[in-house]
């Protein structure tokens, strides 16, 4: 099964917290792919020799102290605080801006190579069935048609534990509409189109189920006929394996720490309730695709995906090639959000394409089957908090079901099980198949579905406290960057004059709310890179590392720059090939985390190694000579420097080069990142539409990099959590089992016109890990807030509270009283 | 969703059948009436449904292409004269990712037969930029960081440019209509806003030190 959980590296030995991660990159041990999993343990009597070093430590808002770190001799000095650095930590231009503005970016959808096939894949027309028979004939008729490829194996469906449960087939069982069946490749993409209307296929129909409700009854369509489990990807997502199931309900994982029943009855008040959320899709502009050219000697594939390695492993597993034989490359990628790891069904249909048809294949989804093959899955969650007089939670309670459709990883305990402390705490997570496209992870996977839950009750449990929702924040709440990310909002927001729930006496209702996000350091240890410095002068920096538009190519710049003072635009980047030394596969907001400080110590190890070659004829010693400032300065002699090119001018040698792997982290330490989102909006009660119009972020990602890339993230994460709030929502026919709105007309994200007023704010957090402390932004950043921020705000103008989203205008009246309906239930597909 | 502006598609059909409506900026309007004024004087030929030579003006230069009637704009600069700058993201004239101006009009490429934008001055994102020079749009996008994955930006840049040209001294709110039909999945919303307004900015201070330069009011 090749798309498996690469699980990051991460502080697990004194971590028991990991484990409570679910549906993040998750560190089940069941799960841990073998060359990532253990890293070289950093002790004191183990690894590379060591030195100490002292490195910044904490929060600029409370205070800077410094922490002692052993850290490999090889390693450079400590960065200092970014206030005190000339590139790391100032706004910097995108790498690759001119040519994405200028259309001269070639994503995965514009390769075109010579004798180029296009692709088109047929998919199936039923949610539930057996193939009883393909007739490729007349489509491998038609002029121009090349190859017909019948798919062999699904990838991406969970798999049944005992495979013998279910009678073989000849080809494998429909279990949704839409399930990939065949790929054609033709020498235009319109004749591809026209062959894949010739396709018949007969199907034998099987009962079918694509509501979670429907799907949990005992007489419902089974849509495996035993127990199944799915992997996640490199993203997370992913249920539990080997877990209890019946029918199609799979679970529980279920987790508990202390005596919830004690501390439920030790608690003075308790809030309880249900709450609903819906699917969203990723809608990635550009939908999954990959342009495979299969040549004896080496397969080339032009990939759309979040991680090279993913891809290049999952060629090397399914098509049994050496991965010597294998390479990936992604140049410019538009959006993946978690859906794009591995080479799924679109790139195994092209490989075999192109294998059939020796030449160059491209296959790109189109807009319907993007929609179909990933998503957030669903949720129903049952929550009950308990807390004493002065906010102290007592005990936590979180029951949730949530469809993946034909895969798992629905569960939302996160935000429940790690934003605040309390000691009792009983989360049961269930995954409930339906014949519908399965889940994938999404950015933060169950983490905004959670949260929109969580963080709400809390808010319910402050307002039955009297207590305003940031203090009692303030009172549970241990982690450092959150309490000063609400201070900022205390200080620049209009929080000081928020009123009472429902004080608008008009139909347009005011109010603000605020909720908190929390996120964990995953670091891979697939993180090389190498740094070359050529005799001209030329800084170049190569990972496989990709760029999905999060700004890493930017990013990776910048660490280079600091390192030999010259601007970030003058070191060139080639990033996105496996030629190049391997790379993280981004999800779970790993990549800045584990490939920078690789790329800072490469830069160094470089710059020594330019240092020692050149020493000899400037008539001194490699430690004399320092760079700052593009200049290669002398620590004896304050009036001699040179430039870095008469520098390497008188390098012995062409080129000299320094490769990097990420090293464990300085200190095995639990650690979470967090937001607090602030949303200002208007209800009009009258026509049922929710207006978001202020919001202002405060957000942690250790040491910012680039501010400007981290703050346009933080955005899209605050939109795409607005757009789940109030618009997204997937429709299944319950008659059917079609999605009905697969495609972006039906499908509504939100657009200009609902761009509230944003502000933001980051919060510099130093936590001495690596040579750069930084760390990713793309799951915290808003996504997993707004609906729960929305949610709160809602409440404050209104007095009633959003326990369902998208916030469409019928759920707004119906939970209004204005319209029939029943006002805290499932907003109906 | 569509942006009024966008809704010039030349779709001979759509625009008998639908009328030109209020969907079409006077001018626009104007010249698709005539357009079909003429189409009705000198009855098609019938074409297709096989491949045929046509010749598109593309960013100022001819381009000579074989093509099937069927063929959609955006599949044509993309596939066939090798211009992938243009994206198609949706390919039903809901997301203007696919954005192309024709006679300096915004229109969708992924809703325009090739066939109709014969004959028609076609510009698309890398016909912006004067060589490596990129037009003021194009820097104040890259400036304020208006593009992340970058695949809406082309049309993002092609609404935004092109409403500049219609509306020198926008506010926000036209800003926000100009590109209310372009989808950014990344969220870049924010940064566009901030890059278009500026750029109108810059240009109105350039007319006013022109006007006090040559003693003429801009
Ligand atoms: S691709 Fe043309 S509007 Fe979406
Ligand atoms: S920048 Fe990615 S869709 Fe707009």
């Amino acid at each position: 099964m090749p798309l498996e959980i690469i699980t990051q590296e991460q502080e697990q030995g004194a971590q028991p917290g990991a484990k409570k991660v679910p549906n993040a990159a998750k560190p089940e041990p069941q799960a841990v792919h073998q060359d990532v999993a253990a890293p070289p343990v950093a002790s004191k009597d183990s690894g590379p020799p060591k030195r100490s070093e002292s490195f910044v430590f904490g929060i600029p808002q409370n205070g800077l102290t410094s922490k002692q770190r052993e850290v490999p001799v090889d390693e450079p000095p400590p960065l200092a605080r970014n206030a005190d650095l000339r590139y790391i930590g100032k706004p910097t231009a995108r790498y690759d801006g001119p040519a994405k503005a200028m259309g001269k970016g070639k994503y995965t959808a514009d390769v075109q190579l010579p004798g180029m096939l296009y692709a088109r894949m047929v998919d199936a027309s039923v949610p539930h069935g057996r193939i009883v028979s393909i007739d490729t004939a007349a489509a491998e008729k038609l002029p121009g048609v090349r190859a017909v490829y019948v798919v062999q194996h699904t990838y991406g469906l969970a798999e049944l534990r005992d495979p013998k449960q279910e009678t073989p087939s000849r080809y494998p069982l429909i279990r949704y509409a839409g399930q990939p069946i065949a790929g054609i490749a033709a020498v235009s993409p319109q004749i591809a189109d026209d062959a894949a209307k010739l396709i018949k296929v007969q199907y034998d129909p099987m009962p079918f189920v694509v509501d979670r409700t429907e799907a949990r009854a005992a007489d419902a369509p089974a849509v495996f006929p035993g127990p199944a489990d799915a992997a996640g990807s490199a993203g997370g997502g992913g249920g539990p394996k080997g877990v209890p199931q019946v029918g199609n309900v799979h679970g529980p994982q279920r987790k508990q720490t202390g005596d919830p029943a004690a501390g439920f009855a030790a608690a003075d008040v308790v809030v309880e309730s249900e709450y609903f959320t819906q699917v969203q899709t990723h809608s990635a502009l550009e939908t999954h695709g990959f342009v495979v050219d299969w040549k004896p000697d080496e397969v080339t594939v032009y990939a759309s995906t979040q991680g090279t390695s993913s891809v290049r492993n999952d060629m090397a597993d399914v098509f049994k090639l050496p991965k010597s034989q294998v390479r990936v490359i992604t140049e410019f990628m538009g959006g993946g959000f978690g859906a794009k790891f591995g080479i799924g069904n679109e790139g195994a249909v092209a490989a075999n394409l192109s294998r059939m048809t020796n030449a160059p294949v491209k296959l790109m989804l189109d807009r319907r089957q993007e929609h179909i093959v990933s998503n957030r899955p669903d949720s129903h969650q049952k929550l009950k908090i308990g807390a004493k007089r002065d906010g102290t939670l007592t005990a936590i309670e979180l029951t949730s079901y949530g469809t993946a459709g034909v895969g798992t990883g629905a569960g939302t305990a996160g935000p429940a099980t790690n934003l605040y402390t309390c000691p009792n705490l009983l989360t049961e997570e269930y995954d409930v198949f339906t014949n519908a496209g399965p889940g994938a992870a999404f950015r933060a996977p169950g983490h905004p579905q959670g949260c929109f839950a969580f963080e709400q009750a809390i808010d319910e449990l402050a307002v039955k406290l009297a207590m305003d929702p940031i203090a009692l924040r303030d009172k549970i709440d241990e982690n450092q960057a959150r309490r000063v990310e609400r201070q900022l909002i205390v200080e620049r927001t209009n929080w000081r004059n928020r009123r009472p729930a429902g004080s608008d006496a008009g139909p347009i209702k005011r109010g603000m709310g605020v909720a908190q996000s929390v996120w964990y350091r995953f670091v891979s240890m697939n993180s090389s890179c190498e740094v070359r410095v050529s005799r001209d002068g030329s800084v170049e920096l190569m990972s496989a590392v990709q760029d999905l538009g999060t700004g890493t190519k930017t990013m990776l710049a910048i660490v280079v720059a600091e390192e030999f003072g010259i601007p970030p635009g003058q070191v060139v980047i080639r990033i996105g090939d496996t030629r190049f030394p391997v790379g993280p596969d981004s999800g779970g907001s790993v990549t800045a985390g584990s490939i920078t400080p690789a790329v800072r110590n490469a830069a160094y190890q470089a710059k020594q190694q330019l240092f020692a070659a050149v020493a000899p004829q400037l008539g001194t010693t490699p430690d004399n000579l320092h760079l700052a400032e593009g200049r290669v300065l002398f620590k004896n002699d304050p009036s001699r420097s040179y430039t870095l090119k008469q520098i390497t001018g008188k390098l012995p040698t062409d080129e000299i080069s320094a490769r990097a792997t990420r090293g464990p982290e300085y200190a095995k330490e639990k650690l979470t990142y967090g937001g607090v989102d602030y949303v200002e909006l208007a209800v009009d009660t009258e026509t049922g539409r929710v207006h978001v119009e202020k919001v202002f972020g405060a957000h942690d990602c250790g040491r910012p990099i680039n501010p400007t890339g981290v703050i346009s993230q933080i955005n899209g994460g605050i939109l795409q959590g607005i757009s789940y709030a109030l618009f997204e929502q997937r429709i299944m026919d319950r008659k059917t089992g079609y999605m009905l709105n697969a495609n972006l007309d039906n499908y509504k994200i939100l657009g200009a016109r609902e761009v509230p007023e944003i502000e933001i704010e980051l919060v510099e957090n130093y936590i001495a890990q690596s040579s750069t402390d930084a760390a990713g932004i793309g799951e915290s950043a808003g996504i997993i807030t707004l609906a729960a921020a929305i949610g709160n705000a809602f409440f404050n103008a209104t007095g009633v509270r959003m326990r369902s989203i998208p916030m469409t205008p019928a759920n707004v009246l119906a939970a209004l009283g204005k319209v029939p309906g029943q006002p805290g239930q499932e907003v109906q597909a | 969703m569509a942006d009024e502006h966008k809704s010039t598609f030349s779709r001979r059909g759509f625009l008998k059948g639908a009328g030109v409506a209020a969907a079409t900026t006077a001018v626009e309007s104007a010249n698709a009436l005539a357009r079909e004024a003429q189409a009705a004087a000198q009855p098609d030929p019938t074409l297709g449904p096989g491949a045929l030579p046509v010749k598109l003006r593309i960013n100022g230069q001819d381009h000579a292409v074989t093509i099937e009637p069927r063929y959609t704009l955006a599949e044509t600069l993309r596939n066939n004269v090798g211009l992938t700058g243009t994206k198609v993201v949706c390919d039903r004239g809901s997301c203007s990712a696919c954005t192309v101006w024709l006679d300096n009009v915004p229109a969708l490429a992924c809703m325009t037969l090739a066939i109709d934008a014969t004959g028609r001055e076609i510009t698309t994102i890398e016909g912006l930029a004067t060589g490596d020079t990129m037009h003021q749009v194009q820097a104040a996008f890259v400036k304020h960081d208006a593009l992340q994955c970058g695949f809406c930006t082309p049309g993002m840049i092609m609404s935004c440019a092109a409403l500049l040209e219609r509306n020198p001294n926008p506010r926000l709110a036209d800003v926000k209509h100009a590109v209310s039909g372009n989808l950014c999945r990344c969220g870049t919303y924010p940064k566009v806003f901030a890059a278009t307004l500026e750029v109108a900015q810059q240009r109105q201070q350039t007319a006013g030190l022109v006007g006090l330069t040559t003693g003429k009011e801009a």
